[in-house]
């Protein structure tokens, strides 16, 4: 049995494969099939009726979204089935799906957000009648609550179910549900419950009609007012394509855009409604503290003060890079400092046990985030993805869902969305039994490390010891890179891969924040801990004012990652490059820039003018292969020799101390999301659900 | 149908099954396999309304949700789906009066006015709690039109004054007889039976031999059919009218 099918299409013959539904045929014969209810990434409902073709002979026009190739039988005469997709028939039959939809849809497109963007407006153009025959009542639905992301205006509804497939399938947490029956049928979660998914904002996306609409954004802009950007995100060290929509000089929005290899089509509710962080807590102008108190002063000013403050001598300075810093300003940074003589020079979390020894396998996503679709069996170490990394967790479970995926963790045990072997929650539990018989034999196996594993006492014990039972467990083979660790912080590889690490004597973060210097650089660090610092004069460079802007002696302000074009290395060790939407705010430069300047003060001037120079300096000589020469692929199992022969396990191993989470707060994980509102009120219903569970 | 939602108020916080029903939980329960046990939904919900005093409560639905380990919003959607499940409280003798078609021409509109007369508006609760009604889509015994539900039983054949003395000895906690109301066996006719009441059916006096219709008949020569062949062209639905375009815009 042949697993191909011949149909002919609007006259032409072609072969598919049986598995693939008729309205996928008639795409490749490059037919255009209007669709509500239909999703590539979700499960066919059947339900808008929208996609009516023809068959010829059958009773019926057919929804080709729910018919599949193989289900058609041959003509009489043996020929392949005619389908038509044009014509008066199918056109009157689409005509007439379209005019029951828009019967009990208002005309208040004026008013809505969808306007512009939307499937029903777009699709009533192409296939609708001109004029309304329907002189009864329009029927109206009560708005619904759904939490402060997204807003309903139910009237709106024409019951794709896109939404409910969604939160089922892809987010894996079933709240949203279509009530009643007929026509009384309404779209709601339970009891009008708030959404609890971080990714809940894609029911946005989704909604082929103005019923779902962002919350924040509501009145705020039309889609042709906006310019759009393609970048990448910054929220977690995933690197999403992102889409920033700007009006004037702010950002009005972020959408996902697709990257099979990365979100797919989805975002994070932290990556979607981060911007309106972006225009609050900003620091526009460099200060000075001067009486205990921060002025307001001109770069030259700021300039010469942080001259001063590094006059210290280099044993005396202390750099520490933050979450996200952006491998431009790294590489300028550490360029500079090094000039200077500086050793104690540092990008990772305090008590960091990886990284130094610069092999860059050690502290990357080998396997890649899609690996986890070939993998059979995933063990998790210390690091809970549906908040680290939540559109990742999604795909975890699509795997698990539509896969023979299974997942087993050690670590805190959480709701993942999906089940899970628990061997325990301290890092002792490598060493077991249990952990090695899972791994063993399954397909691909894949061991992934959370980066708040590595920055423990017993750090280089749990990833020593998570190497070796992947070697045991033939994760590391020709070819299967199974052994990676998951990043939390969008600038840390990057950061790492520029060298941003102690020097031979230098010291690290912990030490550096321990009191012991004179003079302490921040470079957006605000998520370390800056109480010891003593009394250290701090200079911090970054966009928002947070714990380090507020502890800081000198601020000189840079450019967020939406206002600058800069290179971004994701947890793969994928190198990707954002793109400028807006300029930066108020006299904030972008953070390379500040320390060329600084360079020049110093009157030894970095080797480059503009960011392309930089950029070109990082790429390396032609020929030169260095880790930024290409973009946009992660190198996968590339490197998997490097990961053959492990680390000397140090004495003690892996301890019984349990993991702690790496991630308290979802939304709350860095300067731009602490400034924004939206992610304030996200973050106290989340505190406040938190709660209530314990409560029970 | 109106827009249906929780009495939430009435609901109160919780709510269990009676010792009594965990058997027939078992039992349905038993019917389905250990990891398809969401087939039991309505099963379940069926009993907890009877155990809540004939109305779905909230806390029911959560406690019958949690049972069969179901998200809440997927046991909401099956409880708001199926108008049996009623949503509100209702009186200790709830009335389902079939209004549709058959019972509507022989005579609802007049029940329904007796039934808002006698207790007051669709699903309102009389002050005694005893009585409460709707009106429901057809209930399948149009022969004994008009008819209602009280509780689990049929009173059929109504009238406006049977009605109105059902529920008046409901009030006051008399005895009712459910079946037709009139001079009637079940759905025979009124007044008796007007067919095969001829006595020489039955004392054997017409017994005679006869043909039967439909018999096999003998076999004989072969006919054209019998060999296989065609009479005509086989009947096709490939052959269709094609919609024209004058039909379609105007």
């Amino acid at each position: 049995m042949t697993d191909k099918f011949k149909v002919n299409i609007d006259g032409q013959e072609l072969e598919v494969p049986k598995a693939y539904t008729l309205m996928q045929a008639c795409e490749e014969a490059g037919a255009e099939i209007p669709r509500f209810c239909y999703h590539e990434r979700l499960s066919v409902a059947g339900n808008c009726r929208m996609c009516l073709v023809e068959w010829e002979g059958a009773p019926k026009p057919i929804a080709s979204c729910a018919q599949i190739v193989g289900d058609l039988r041959p003509n009489r005469d043996g020929s392949p089935p005619v389908i038509r997709t044009k014509g008066a028939y199918v056109e009157k039959a689409r005509n007439g799906v379209m005019e029951f939809l828009l019967i009990n849809h208002p005309l208040d497109c004026p008013i809505c957000d969808q306007g512009g963007e939307c499937d029903l407006q777009d699709q009533a153009v192409a296939y609708g009648r001109a004029t309304s025959r329907y002189d009864e009542n329009k029927r109206a639905v009560e708005d619904k609550y759904m939490g402060p992301l997204v807003k309903t205006i139910m009237t709106r509804c024409i019951q794709c179910t896109r939404c409910v497939r969604f939160v089922a399938e892809v987010a894996g947490v079933e709240e949203i549900g279509m009530i009643s029956r007929g026509e009384t049928a309404e779209i709601t979660t339970y009891l009008e419950k708030s959404l609890t998914s971080e990714l809940s904002g894609n029911v946005i996306d989704l909604c082929p009609v103005g019923a779902l609409t962002s919350k924040p954004y509501a009145f705020n802009a039309r889609p042709w007012e906006l310019r759009e950007t393609s970048s990448v995100d910054v929220m977690d060290a995933m690197g999403a394509a992102i889409r920033l929509d700007a009006k004037g000089d702010a950002v009005m929005r972020i959408l996902p855009e697709t990257n099979e290899e990365i979100n797919e089509e989805w975002l994070s509710d932290k990556s979607r409604f981060v911007w309106d962080g972006l225009a609050r807590q900003r620091l526009d102008r460099p200060y000075v503290r001067k009486d205990g108190k921060l002025l307001p002063v001109t770069w030259p000013e700021a300039l010469e003060a942080t001259k001063e403050a590094l006059s210290a001598g280099p044993d005396q300075i202390g750099v520490v890079a933050g979450d996200l810093i952006e491998v431009e300003q790294a590489k300028a940074a550490l360029d500079f400092f090094r000039g200077l003589g500086v050793k104690n020079t540092d990008c990772r979390p305090a008590g960091a046990q990886y990284g130094a020894d610069g092999v860059r396998e050690r502290y990357i996503l080998n396997p890649t985030l899609m690996g986890v679709e070939e993998t059979g069996a995933l063990l998790l170490v210390g690091t809970n993805p549906r908040v680290e990394a939540a559109v990742w967790n999604a795909r975890i479970r699509k795997a698990w869902l539509w896969g023979d995926l299974k997942v087993a963790v050690i670590g805190e045990a959480v709701d993942l969305t999906y089940p899970y072997e628990h061997f325990g929650t301290s890092p002792d539990a490598l060493n077991s039994e249990a952990a090695a018989a899972f791994l063993k034999g399954a397909r691909k196996p894949m061991i992934v490390v959370g980066e708040a594993a590595a920055c423990r006492p017993d750090g280089a014990a749990i990833l020593a010891a998570a190497q070796k039972l992947a070697q045991y467990s033939g994760a590391i083979a020709e070819g299967w890179a199974g052994f990676g660790m998951l990043h939390t912080a969008a600038g840390r590889v990057g950061a790492l891969d520029a060298g941003f690490v102690p020097a031979d004597g230098g010291k690290a973060t912990g030490d550096i924040l321990g009191g012991s210097l004179k003079t302490v650089v921040l470079l957006g660090a605000d998520e370390v801990d800056l109480s010891a610092l003593g009394a250290a004069k701090v200079v911090y460079v970054g966009s928002h004012g947070d714990a380090g802007a507020s502890r800081a002696d000198i601020v000189l302000p840079s450019a967020a990652y939406s206002e600058m074009s800069a290179t971004y290395v994701n947890t793969e060790g994928r190198v990707q490059m954002s793109t400028r939407a807006v300029q930066p705010k108020g006299e904030a430069r972008e953070g390379w820039a500040i320390f060329r300047a600084l360079s020049a003060l110093f009157g030894t001037p970095l080797p480059y003018d503009t960011a392309d120079e930089l950029r070109g300096v990082l790429r390396g000589r032609a020929g030169e292969n260095t880790v930024f020469s290409g973009r946009g692929y992660a190198p996968g199992a590339k490197g998997v020799s490097a990961l053959m022969s492990g680390p000397a396990a140090p004495a003690g191993g892996p301890g019984r101390e349990p993991f702690k989470r790496a991630v308290s707060d979802f939304y709350l994980t860095n300067p731009i999301a602490r400034a924004s509102r939206t992610m304030a009120e996200c973050s106290a219903l989340a505190t406040s659900l938190d709660t209530a569970v314990a409560a029970e | 149908m109106a827009l249906r939602r929780f009495d939430i108020e009435a609901g109160g916080h919780s709510f269990a099954f009676k010792p009594e029903t965990e058997e027939k939980i078992a039992f349905w329960r038993g019917k389905y396999p250990a990891d398809k046990q969401r087939s039991a939904v309505i099963p379940l919900l069926w009993l907890a309304q009877k155990d809540n005093g004939g109305w779905l409560s909230e806390p029911a639905m959560r406690v019958v949700a949690d049972m069969l380990e179901m998200p809440y919003i997927r046991v909401y959607e099956v409880a708001t789906f199926y108008t049996m499940f009623r949503l509100q409280p209702v009186g200790k003798f709830h009335i389902q009066l079939c209004g549709t078609t058959p019972c509507q021409l022989r005579g609802a509109e007049s029940l329904k006015e007796v039934c808002t007369r006698e207790i007051g508006k669709a699903m309102y609760v009389t002050d005694d709690q005893r009585l409460s009604w709707e009106e429901v889509e057809c209930l399948g015994a149009c022969t004994n039109a008009p008819m209602a539900q009280i509780n689990d039983d049929y009173f059929e054949d109504l009238t406006a004054e049977s009605l109105g003395q059902i529920i008046s000895r409901l009030r006051n906690g008399a005895d009712v007889t459910p079946g037709p109301q009139v001079d009637r066996v079940n759905s025979a006719p009124e007044g008796g039976t007007s067919v095969l009441s001829d006595p020489k059916l039955f004392d054997g006096s017409r017994n005679s031999l006869s043909a039967l219709p439909n018999l096999p008949k003998p076999p004989g020569p072969a006919t054209p059919e019998a060999t296989g062949q065609p009479a005509a062209d086989a009947p096709t639905n490939t052959k269709r009218e094609e919609p024209s375009s004058k039909d379609i815009k105007s």
